[in-house]
């Protein structure tokens, strides 16, 4: 029952979202403080690679999770001090941010090429629960991190909606004149929800190494999922809980091709399957390119606008 | 309490005597590259007092405000609080001493709620926030100074006057003792002008001090209890009692001559149509922004367009210039046809157009004034600038516009004589003698010096029998200047008058969409 190739696409999309939802999520810390970070691939890659040289050499998997993640924070500071500090094009820098980590990470893993970690983040077992038909391999039988995504994106939303600081990076994002007026500084704001967006997305990345890949592939370790990310907020509307839900259907939709592949089912070509989640993907950057929708779709009204105290 | 202050002091060294003042400066200097923006400034306001301070743009009156609430530090001086010193180094410190400023543009989040803005930077709430505790709380401040406001409102929804009345909220939650309120009533139509006067009174019986920026010399003899005039950096004059000031007096001290802002009307009969307007209709994204718009202006006369910003007034403009084309209607400049032909094809028939937007649509900011004049001049392939350099020259004293010569860089201009400037090249005509001027806030920003200027450049145009179209919202403007008023509300024209019966209230009424009575 359990075996069913249905079941077990639904448990790995799941387990796919996991990427995804930490990914976004730093995107959205760091977009609702009024920062666009368009190098979310670039961080993936390179804290990816980081986790992997960590935990081969360390042999521990939760030290390269944490070295991972730090990498990320590292990373998104440059952002940070080129968009924030210096008030540079945040397009630019944050496509920068890609290339430079695209090619720090295949620099990184050029003695990593080939090898494997040998020990593997594992999923969690709860006895029958993980038994039960259908929602025992979907729900209670995964990795630790996993299940702390969805519990971090659920204290994402009270965090945001229901407290003071929240509020506070909140109207950062859409309105940094007031809050300059309310005597809070933008730019610490600014600089502390990139860097904790950094973290998040260093998390996923590593994460993605070490529970999902096993070896490094370069750039085929993400696969463009730091993109897909950078959508999936769009699509989420900025909200946290909407993301848990837009990534696990995003996580579906990028397992789909390997079971239409494995069940031979061809009246739906899989190369057009694998193209949908970039092709909605496109839209959503498309969207986030222009103003006017962006607004539409509940962006940060001040998303990517350097802030600047208008003196006389 | 208000009539009390009239006996105390002329300025803040008289006030530490008797009754402490509430904030005082003494000799405040603030110099900006350039620029010495404030020269040895003094300046008291007591409890339950309003102190106006009164000035034209650029007198330093918002620099003398920005260091009372902590956003400037003075160069030199020094500040006091119920007479003790004390250093404004943010606008938090301003707030901790209870010194709040009521921005000019608001600093309000727009998708937030009315008690989100309020409690929005309060450092003594808890980490969790209750929104039904705070709501009532938000409430009961307001309610207490007699501002009625839906806490649980969203900002993006309510009209600018209420906004304004958040913004005070906002102050007056935080504690705030005196307020700095920067022209406030710029925005407002005149029955929220009422409103706010209603609840400045009601927080001066409260105790609290009103730091009043304005340069409407109207308004400021009708609220304040003392005025202090501002020119130039320095304080030019002090005057106290309500009510009982000399207007002239106070423009005197303001300008430092003898102005005259009275009424120019068309002294002779008008003549044939100019600009014919019939049905016109715009609809943008599926919103009605312009509806059923038909009128006519004539040769040497001015029609003026009232309305609060964003009642469909750019719209019309851009629509008549050719920028936009209409839904439906017609627009016809002499009698031939523009509907959908384009701006050239307008200009060519004798349109002039000073749009509002003068360094963006009007100017090149980043170009000489030679070459923005030749920008509507001949439209050859290669720039011929030796035949119009003469021209500028001219332009440049006739129309006594302060620059280096006419190489002089737009963006280099003050806001007057970069309006100067567009008004010399749209008014001197391009290709063909200009018939038909449209002119949209012609004097906003302007101190009242350029703005005596550019009105009375308007009524030149006038009598040489141009045909005006006057858009502003500057009801007073309108008001002194046009031969017939038309009021724009979302788009419709709801009220027409002639100019010289046109009444104050009637018209402010329509602007603020009350129905009018009369509509013929």
């Amino acid at each position: 029952m359990n075996g069913n190739i249905w079941v077990l696409t639904s448990a790995d999309s799941v387990a796919i979202a996991t990427t995804l939802i930490l990914a976004a999520l730093g995107a959205l810390f760091t977009e609702r403080a009024g920062v666009l970070n368009l190098g979310i691939e670039g961080i993936l890659l390179t804290s990816a690679i980081s986790s992997f040289l960590v935990a081969d050499s360390s042999g521990s998997i939760w030290l390269g999770l944490i070295v991972g993640s730090l990498v990320g924070a590292l990373l998104a500071g440059i952002h940070a001090v080129l968009s924030v500090v210096l008030r540079a094009n945040q397009i630019v820098a944050g496509l920068a941010l890609v290339i430079f980590g695209t090619g720090l990470a295949n620099f990184l893993g050029k003695p990593a090429e080939g090898k494997t970690v040998t020990t593997l983040i594992k999923p969690l077992s709860f006895g029958p629960l993980s038994d039960i038909p259908f929602v025992g391999p979907i729900v209670f039988r995964q990795d630790p991190i996993t299940y702390a995504s969805i519990v971090i994106a659920v204290l994402a939303s009270l965090y945001l909606f229901r407290s003071r600081p929240g509020l506070e990076l909140r109207a950062t994002g859409d309105d940094p004149a007031t809050v300059d007026a309310q005597g809070l500084s933008v730019a610490s704001i600014r600089l502390r929800y990139t860097l904790f967006g950094g973290l998040l997305v260093g998390l996923g990345g590593s994460w993605l190494m070490l529970a999902q890949s096993a070896a490094w592939h370069q750039a085929a370790t993400t696969n463009g999922v730091g993109w897909i990310a950078l959508a999936l907020v769009v699509f989420a509307g900025w909200r946290p809980i909407r993301l848990i839900f837009g990534a696990i259907l995003f996580g579906f939709t990028l397992q789909l091709p390997f079971t239409l592949q494995a069940e031979q089912i061809t009246f739906i070509p899989s190369a057009l399957m694998q193209m949908l989640p970039y092709l909605a993907t496109l839209i959503a950057l498309i969207a986030l390119s222009r103003p006017s929708t962006r607004s539409k779709l509940g962006a940060p009204k001040s998303l990517g606008i350097p802030f600047v105290r208008d003196e006389r | 309490m208000t009539n009390a202050s009239h006996e105390v002091a002329k300025g803040p060294h008289h006030a530490s005597g008797a009754a402490p003042s509430a904030l005082s400066a003494y000799s405040l200097v603030k110099r900006f590259p350039g620029v010495l923006a404030n020269n040895s400034v003094d300046f008291d306001v007591l409890p339950g007092e309003v102190h106006t301070l009164l000035g034209e743009n650029g007198a330093g009156k918002s620099t003398l405000a920005a260091m009372l609430c902590g956003l400037y530090q003075p160069d030199s001086g020094h500040i006091t609080r119920n007479g003790e010193r004390i250093a404004l180094s943010s606008p938090r410190a301003g707030l901790q001493h209870g010194i709040a400023m009521v921005h000019q543009h608001f600093r309000l989040v727009e998708r937030f709620t009315v008690a989100e803005n309020v409690i929005l930077g309060s450092r003594d709430l808890s980490y969790k926030l209750n929104r039904s505790e705070l709501e009532d709380k938000v409430a009961a401040v307001a309610e207490s100074y007699g501002l009625p406001i839906d806490p649980g409102a969203t900002v993006a929804d309510l009209s600018v006057g209420q906004r304004q009345r958040v913004e005070i909220v906002k102050a007056l939650y935080q504690g705030a003792e005196i307020l700095l309120l920067d022209e406030p009533t710029a925005v407002l139509v005149p029955a929220e002008v009422e409103k706010l006067f209603e609840n400045v009174h009601a927080m001066t019986q409260a105790g609290k001090s009103i730091v009043f920026i304005s340069h409407k010399l109207g308004e400021v003899v009708e609220i304040s209890d003392r005025v202090t005039v501002l020119r130039n950096g320095r304080v030019t004059g002090h005057v106290s009692g309500r009510g009982t000031t000399d207007t002239k007096e106070l423009a005197r001290l303001m300008v430092g001559r003898d102005i005259e802002l009275t009424t120019q009307r068309a002294s002779h009969a008008t003549g044939h149509e100019i600009l014919q307007i019939r049905d016109l209709s715009l609809t943008v994204g599926g919103v009605s922004v312009l509806s059923d718009i038909s009128f006519n202006v004539h040769a040497g006369e001015m029609v003026g367009i009232a309305g609060v910003a964003g009642n469909g007034q750019r719209e019309l403009a851009d629509t008549i210039a050719g920028l936009i084309s209409p839904t439906s209607g017609s627009i016809a400049i002499s009698g031939s046809m523009t509907t959908d032909r384009g701006p050239i094809h307008a200009r060519e028939l004798g349109l002039a157009y000073v749009p509002e937007d003068r360094l963006g649509m009007g100017l090149v900011p980043s170009m000489s004034i030679l070459d923005n004049l030749l920008l509507t001049r001949d439209r050859r392939v290669v720039v011929d600038r030796t035949t119009v350099r003469p021209e500028a020259t001219r332009l440049i004293e006739q129309f006594e516009i302060k620059a280096n010569g006419p190489d002089h860089m737009a963006r280099k201009l003050s806001g007057g004589n970069a309006q100067k400037v567009l008004l010399a090249r749209e008014l001197s005509g391009g290709r063909t003698a200009t018939k038909l001027l449209v002119v949209c806030s012609p004097t906003r920003g302007l101190d009242v010096g350029a703005i005596e200027t550019v009105r009375a450049l308007l009524d030149d145009a006038r009598s040489a029998g141009q045909a005006i179209l006057l858009i502003s919202e500057d009801l007073d403007e309108v008001m002194s200047l046009s031969d017939r008023i038309f009021v724009l509300y979302r788009g419709s024209v709801v009220h027409e008058t002639p100019g010289e019966s046109a009444e104050l209230a009637t018209v402010g009424a329509a602007m603020a969409g009350l129905t009018p009575e009369d509509k013929s």
